[in-house]
């Protein structure tokens, strides 16, 4: 069920829009943001809360690149792959990072600490290449700066 | 050399402060319209400034704005969006304005609501964008604190609400139609057009779209005149552009400069040349789905209206350059992985076509294409070209692959004749240069 503290900060949400569906993005981030992802039971308690089917709900949620449908670590590294970030060598930053904290794009360490995920560029194609932890842009990372980076994400 | 766009933005990246825009003018546009300058005149000035929308269309806003109804009998209420999606890759020229300057889009939204009688406004910010969602949302606190938004502005009867709205990371959702359904709330394809948002937008009522740079300029055409404005170019469109470059240059970076500016006085006077060791191939000149402009294109004058249809497009302005060190068919791949990705899926030719095109690029670096590989990928730049599919993302994936079959043939043909990637087996090269 949602939390009352959840509850208030989907009604806020809601009131910039005309229509309660307006706010299904607003919704799923809020709840990701507390609960680290959006489940099933998750999705049907907003989806009852916007006042639209569970299935249209997961046409969105399964749509968009940052709303994760499946459980993630505790921190999430988003490597940029895109053009400016390629020229300058991101893919032999990936193997490295893959190497140092074995896993792979898409997957989660098994203590559970760092998802990582490739992502399109991050606008910060002057500093490439570049990645992001949770909310923190990094740039012109290399493979002998990466492991100092990703240290600091516990 | 007059750069009204972010002559007070701070170099160490830092905000610029409420108190600083108002006391170096901002808002005083709003102060303008208080006295006398009705909508229909900041209508013409916008028109006669020749301003052209800064997302990669180039479309005059002028005229994009002539279509809103207008009058007594206009459906209300009507938006006011800025598409702050900036997903392109290759360009972070918006989250540079709304980082440096979050009250300039604000203050320029406001205009642009007045001037077509609309009284909310959105703003579309990808949601990767979180220091940008941060000074955004301060900026509008403060503005309504102050009472630029939410209340009547003095003496003009017209009142602005603004939202900020945090979209969760799709290219396709910067496709302005595509946009309206994220904004409410449904999966994030684009809708058919005609009938196009300014009639029929969110919700069903008038909406214009705008990218966030055009904003931007709204102030400055009100505070100084279209004559003024003409003045800051070099050519036939208005203005400045926030130019930016990166790939292997000295000094990969932004700069506002007057539009009609050259590539070639960019990419060596702002960008410092290439590095040491690297040699010019191609650049594509404003994010990925433009086509490359090569070494006798370099002073061709970069706006929306001097390049011709045959060279290319301008974009969004952010450059990217390719160098002899990079493999142009891997270059290629890069993109149309991306494109492939991105494809929103709704209609065939795009969803089956983009994934396709990626798969033979990727038999070319790994070294077993043919000639027919070679020929296929010719024909998809017309099965995808402009008209043969939903929206702009398919036809915009083909610009740089069609450009590059084109200058880069030989490439594309060693690949095939070598079995291999020419590029691949020289790590102790690249290692010195990256
Ligand atoms: C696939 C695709 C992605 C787009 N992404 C953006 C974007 O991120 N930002 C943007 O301003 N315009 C983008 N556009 C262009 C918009 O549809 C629209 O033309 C633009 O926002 C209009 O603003 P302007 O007239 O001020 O340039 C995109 C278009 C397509 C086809
Ligand atoms: S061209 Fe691609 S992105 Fe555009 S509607 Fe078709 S599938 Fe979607
Ligand atoms: S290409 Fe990686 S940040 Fe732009």
């Amino acid at each position: 069920m949602l939390s009352d503290t959840e509850r208030r900060e989907l009604e806020e949400a809601v009131k910039h829009y005309p229509d309660k569906r307006g706010a299904a993005i607003d919704a799923l981030l809020t709840i990701q943001r507390r609960r680290g992802w959006i489940s099933d039971d998750s999705l049907l308690e907003i989806a009852q809360f916007l006042e639209i089917t569970v299935e249209e709900l997961d046409s969105v949620a399964t749509f968009y690149n940052l709303v994760f449908r499946k459980p993630v670590g505790r921190h999430v590294a988003f490597m940029c792959d895109s053009i400016s970030c390629w020229i300058k060598g991101c893919e032999r930053v990936q193997e490295q990072i893959k190497k140092l904290y074995d896993v792979e794009l898409g997957q989660t360490t098994s203590d559970g600490r760092l998802t990582l995920l490739p992502i399109a560029c991050l606008g910060q194609c002057g500093r490439a290449p570049a990645m992001m932890i949770d909310q923190d842009v990094h740039g012109d990372v290399t493979p002998d700066t990466i492991e100092q980076i990703v240290e600091k994400y516990k | 050399m007059e750069r009204p766009l972010t002559q007070h933005t701070h170099p160490d990246g830092t905000t610029r402060t409420f108190r600083e825009y108002v006391q170096d003018g901002g808002y005083r546009g709003l102060q303008r319209l208080a006295s006398g300058l009705a909508p229909k005149d900041v209508q013409r000035l916008v028109s006669e400034a020749g301003l052209r929308g800064r997302g990669g269309g180039g479309f005059p806003t002028g005229t994009k704005w002539s279509f809103v109804p207008m009058g007594p009998d206009a459906p209300k209420p009507k938006y006011i969006v800025a598409n702050g999606d900036e997903m392109e890759p290759g360009t972070f020229k918006d989250r540079v304005l709304m980082e440096g300057d979050p009250h300039g889009l604000v203050e320029g939204m406001i205009l642009a609501g007045y001037a077509l009688d609309a009284e909310v406004g959105y703003i579309f910010l990808r949601g990767e964008y979180h220091l940008s969602a941060q000074r955004l949302n301060q900026a509008i606190a403060e503005a309504y604190a102050e009472g630029y938004l939410g209340k009547t502005i003095p003496g003009t009867g017209f009142r602005f609400d603004l939202h900020l709205h945090a979209s969760a990371g799709r290219y396709i959702c910067g496709e302005e139609t595509a946009l309206i359904n994220a904004l409410e709330g449904k999966r994030a394809v684009p809708r058919a057009k005609p009938p196009f948002p300014q009639t029929v937008g969110l919700w069903g009522q008038p909406t214009v779209v705008q990218n966030v740079e055009t904003f931007y300029n709204l102030p400055h055409i009100v505070n100084h005149g279209a004559a003024w404005y003409h003045g800051l170019s070099r050519t036939q469109d208005g203005g400045t552009k926030i130019y930016g470059v990166s790939g292997r240059v000295t000094h990969p970076g932004w700069w506002e400069l007057p539009l009609g500016t050259t590539a070639r006085e960019i990419l060596e006077e702002h960008a410092g040349g290439m590095l040491k060791g690297v040699h010019f191939r191609g650049v594509l000149p404003g994010g990925i789905s433009t086509a490359f402009l090569i070494e006798g294109h370099l002073d061709l004058p970069l706006d929306f209206s001097s390049l011709p249809a045959q060279v290319g497009r301008l974009g969004t302005g952010t450059m990217i350059v390719l160098d002899d060190h990079t493999c142009p068919v891997g270059f290629v791949l890069n993109l149309e992985r991306f494109f492939a990705r991105e494809s929103c899926g709704w209609c065939t030719p795009c969803r089956e076509g983009l994934p396709w095109v990626a798969r033979i690029l990727t038999s070319f670096e790994e070294g077993h294409a043919s000639k027919d590989d070679l020929a296929l990928l010719d024909m998809h730049t017309k099965w995808l070209a402009p008209g043969h599919t939903f929206c702009g993302l398919a036809p915009g994936a083909m610009a740089p692959l069609q450009s590059a079959l084109q200058y880069f043939r030989d490439d594309f043909e060693q690949h095939i004749s070598r079995g291999r990637c020419p590029w691949r087996h020289k790590p102790a090269q690249l290692k010195v240069l990256v």
